[in-house]
């Protein structure tokens, strides 16, 4: 990953309190674990930024080095990965996706 | 394409006192892993010690989807009863 790329995923995940890697957008999810985290934040009713890495192969393979996570869709609250599909929907099941998003949201 | 029984080896080889259940059509697989290791970690940092067994198969895209459940063997317990 050239510093480029990680300073653009650095500046994406710190600048946006929800970020989301997928692929597609937020209207047009293209896969469906990417469409399962939109459709759980949409629900949450909460702000977030989505970026489509089908759009961005640079950053398709950098986020993949940059969180040691070798899946799309990847979520970011507060600068930290907290997961993929799977753990998103654990953890909105849980109740504690909703938590760590109204702290995000409360900094 | 990988076989499920392929990509359950593989896990095993890497997680040796893991129970791994693995299904899947050759591209999309879903696991679930009970293993003892993964007490005390976040479900990320369980989920990648899978990936890592897998790393060049994630990587090249052989394995396009894998959904994972992993547990340790007292949170199994909790969900087979749940269930």
């Amino acid at each position: 990953m050239t510093p480029e790329v990680k300073a653009k995923i650095d500046k994406l995940v710190s600048e946006n309190k929800i970020m989301v890697f997928m692929k597609g957008s937020k209207l047009m999810p293209q896969c469906g674990f990417s469409n399962n985290v939109v459709q759980i934040l949409n629900t949450l009713g909460v702000p977030y930024e989505t970026l489509d890495i089908l759009a961005d192969p640079e950053i398709r393979q950098g986020i993949k080095e940059y969180s040691n996570w070798p899946t799309i869709p990847q979520i970011y609250i507060d600068g930290e990965f907290v997961g993929g599909s799977d753990i998103a929907i654990e953890l909105y099941q849980s109740g504690e996706l909703q938590q760590m998003v109204e702290v995000a949201l409360a900094s | 394409m990988i076989s499920p029984e392929q990509v359950q080896t593989m896990i095993q080889e890497r997680l040796s006192n893991a129970e791994v259940k693995v299904v899947g059509d050759g591209e999309h697989f879903e696991a679930i892993i009970i293993s003892p290791d993964f007490a005390g970690k976040t479900k990320v940092k369980q989920h990648q010690m899978v990936y890592a067994a897998l790393q060049a198969e994630m990587a090249s895209e052989t394995i396009h989807a894998l959904s994972l459940k992993t547990y340790t063997p007292e949170t199994w317990q909790a969900a087979s009863q749940a269930v």
